[in-house]
């Protein structure tokens, strides 16, 4: 914890500043609350400048009461989540991910805390500053939430038409965003005849109807097909890029962090566990839970070298090194590597990936050296070497 | 069958379409109402009212509880304030529509609460007020559940307008009874009750067939 607390805080900092800046213009937005269909708004974070999407979450926790008794699903929340990123929220089912996400445009209150949105704190806004927030704010569910009694057309166009949005606008706008999800063909489609991966795509269009500047994704992609997950994460991707909106999303995936996202955000029992870049959280994971739900992508020793592996070394053993690669050391130079080792090594495993240009994961090695000699090699490797055991050489 | 007996029947026919007709409007009409405010107002609702919720309900089921001929009896004084006749098609609306409104209003709360929870988290978190999610997502979703409720309300309305053929309001019923319970005249009563059947027949299928429209969209 210590050692995340420092940079939450900095951040925290930097985006109290930005929400200052943002803070007037914001304001102009919503004494204005119908939606302004202007050519200027059509794209772009670019355009309103890069602050606009921030969120800060301050000292938040949220407390169920019922009759069954008080839930503490969310303790002594910091975090700033920056304009125009993808930020993932992950964490075990029950640790809070829903209920901090569902703050952000006040589905849920918070029993604690202050929520920000570009710097304006939201529990204090009236009805129409809550529905002009909503408009700002983009949703898409896991289950879709689309209405069976309305065609495709007249379920993206509903956000305008409660908006007061004249119909010919209503009719640009939805030919538009239906355009950039790829469902240009499925105007007067009801949602029934929809795969789930269409039905997803108008979902999104739906939230991007009123030109959010903010996306909010809660396991958008859980009951999708692995490749329809990866077809909407691209287009996630593409409208992050594209519209410059700040994604905040939470699943149960580590592919799908480590796919898109650019921040993550590791929830326990209702409080940070760890949050930090993606690369950074993934290569070096602190937290037991961050390693607990890391552990399905890594793999064990092979199971033909865990069996016979010693303890300690005996005549002829061959030393099972492992190479850890946390995303700061640089990419593994093979040519070094066997430099310092010698002449005989073996690639037994190798894992290693790449995330924001950052190489991570491992590499295990067979040598014949004495392990003292091994450390040396591992200087020269960059990665962090530990040793795992001894087994008989093959010959 | 005497040609004047013929047209009786068709009298009657058109005389129990009016009765029940009229009632149904007035219940479809009071009833919607009656059951989103059951709906939204109830504990967990989005207009939360939890004491006025229950009152009504208490009233709706005062109404349900009272068997039909007990009602139409005891509305007497109103139905005459109401039209100035405790006789015919018009009086027979009152207690019809009083006693089918409350039927129609539970059946459709049963559809409206039974809409997805998760479709009005969307509707709130694209910027709806509560209007817009009665009108756009609570009404149109339920419609199918509504539509069929309302069929069995009219079919329920149609045995009920007999009833009130007891009390002089005409009909197809009071046709029944008058001559085939007190008069023997089994040939008028089958051919009645042949054209009941017909009736409820006509007014189930319809009404099913509409409901397999909305749900096959
Ligand atoms: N409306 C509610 N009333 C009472 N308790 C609730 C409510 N919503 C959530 N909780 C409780 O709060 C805790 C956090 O729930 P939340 O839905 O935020 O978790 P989650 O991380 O989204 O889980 P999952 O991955 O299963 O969706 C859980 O213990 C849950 O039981
Ligand atoms: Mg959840």
């Amino acid at each position: 914890m210590a050692a995340v607390s420092m940079p939450v805080a900095e951040r925290r900092g930097a985006a109290e500043a930005v929400a200052r800046r943002v803070s007037a213009p914001w304001t102009a937005a919503s004494a204005a609350p119908t939606v302004s269909l202007d050519e200027s708004q059509v794209d772009t974070g670019a355009e309103r400048g890069d602050a606009v999407g921030t969120v800060a979450f301050e000292g938040v926790g949220k407390v169920y009461r019922s009759a069954a008794g008080e839930v503490t699903a969310l303790e002594g929340i910091d975090l700033a989540i920056p304009a125009g990123r993808i930020f993932g929220i992950i964490g075990r089912s029950g640790a809070g991910k829903s209920s901090l996400l569902r703050t952000i445009n006040r589905l849920e209150q918070p029993t604690a805390g202050r929520v920000l949105v570009d710097g304006q704190d939201i529990a204090l806004l009236d009805t129409e500053g809550l529905v002009a927030l909503r408009r700002r704010i983009g949703m898409i569910f896991q289950h879709f939430n689309l209405l069976s009694a309305k065609s495709v057309r007249d379920n993206v166009g509903l956000p305008l038409l409660v908006a007061g949005v004249p119909r010919p606008r209503i009719r640009e706008r939805v030919d538009e965003v239906l355009d950039l999800v790829g469902l240009s063909d499925k105007h007067r489609t009801f949602p029934s005849r929809l795969s789930g991966g269409q039905k997803q795509r108008v979902g999104i269009a739906r939230a991007l109807v009123h030109h959010p500047e903010i996306l909010l994704c809660d396991e958008a992609t859980s009951a999708l097909d692995p490749e329809t997950t990866i077809s909407i994460l691209s287009l996630l991707r593409d409208i992050n890029r594209k519209l410059g909106l700040t994604i905040v999303l939470i699943t149960h995936e580590m592919s799908v962090i480590r796919e898109i996202c650019d921040d993550v955000l590791v929830l326990e029992s209702g409080r940070i566990a760890e949050t930090g870049p993606v690369w950074k959280v993934f290569g070096d994971p602190r937290h037991e839970a961050t390693r607990a739900l890391l552990s399905p992508l890594t793999r064990d020793l092979p199971e033909d070298i865990a069996d016979r592996l010693r303890a300690s070394p005996f005549p002829g053993s061959e030393t099972i090194l492992e190479l850890r690669y946390t995303g700061v050391d640089g990419d593994p130079d093979l040519g070094q590597l066997s430099t310092a080792l010698g002449s005989r090594v073996r690639l037994i495993s190798a894992a290693i990936d790449r995330i924001d240009g950052h190489a991570q994961g491992r590499l295990v090695l067979g040598v014949h050296l004495p392990p003292n000699k091994a450390k040396q090699a591992s200087c020269a490797s960059g990665g962090h070497l530990k040793v795992l055991g001894h087994v008989a050489g093959d010959d | 069958m005497s040609p004047a007996m013929i047209e009786r029947l068709i009298g009657a026919f058109f005389d129990t379409v009016a009765m029940v007709g009229f009632s149904a409007l007035i219940a479809l009409a009071a009833g919607i109402p009656l059951a989103v405010f059951l709906v939204v107002s109830a504990p967990g609702g989005f207009v939360e009212a939890p004491r006025l919720n229950r009152a009504v309900a208490s009233v709706i089921n005062g109404f349900r509880a009272t068997p039909f001929i007990v009602l139409l009896v005891a509305l007497l004084p109103f139905t005459r304030l109401l039209t100035g006749t405790t006789i015919g098609v018009w009086a027979a609306i009152v207690p019809l529509s009083i006693s089918a409104t409350p039927f129609f209003a539970r059946i459709a709360e049963v559809s409206l609460r039974e809409v997805d929870k998760g479709l009005i988290e969307a509707a709130e978190a694209m910027g709806c007020r509560r209007r817009h999610i009665v009108r756009h997502v609570l009404l149109p979703e339920a419609l199918p559940g509504i539509v069929g409720g309302f069929t069995i309300t009219v079919v329920t309305m149609i045995g009920a307008s007999a009833m009130a053929g007891a009390v002089g309001a005409g009909g197809l019923g009071d046709m029944a009874i008058r001559y085939g319970y007190q008069r023997f005249d089994t040939t008028v009563m089958i051919a009645v009750i042949v054209v009941l059947i017909a009736l409820v027949s006509l007014v189930q299928a319809t009404g099913d067939a509409i409901v397999r429209r909305l749900r096959n969209r």
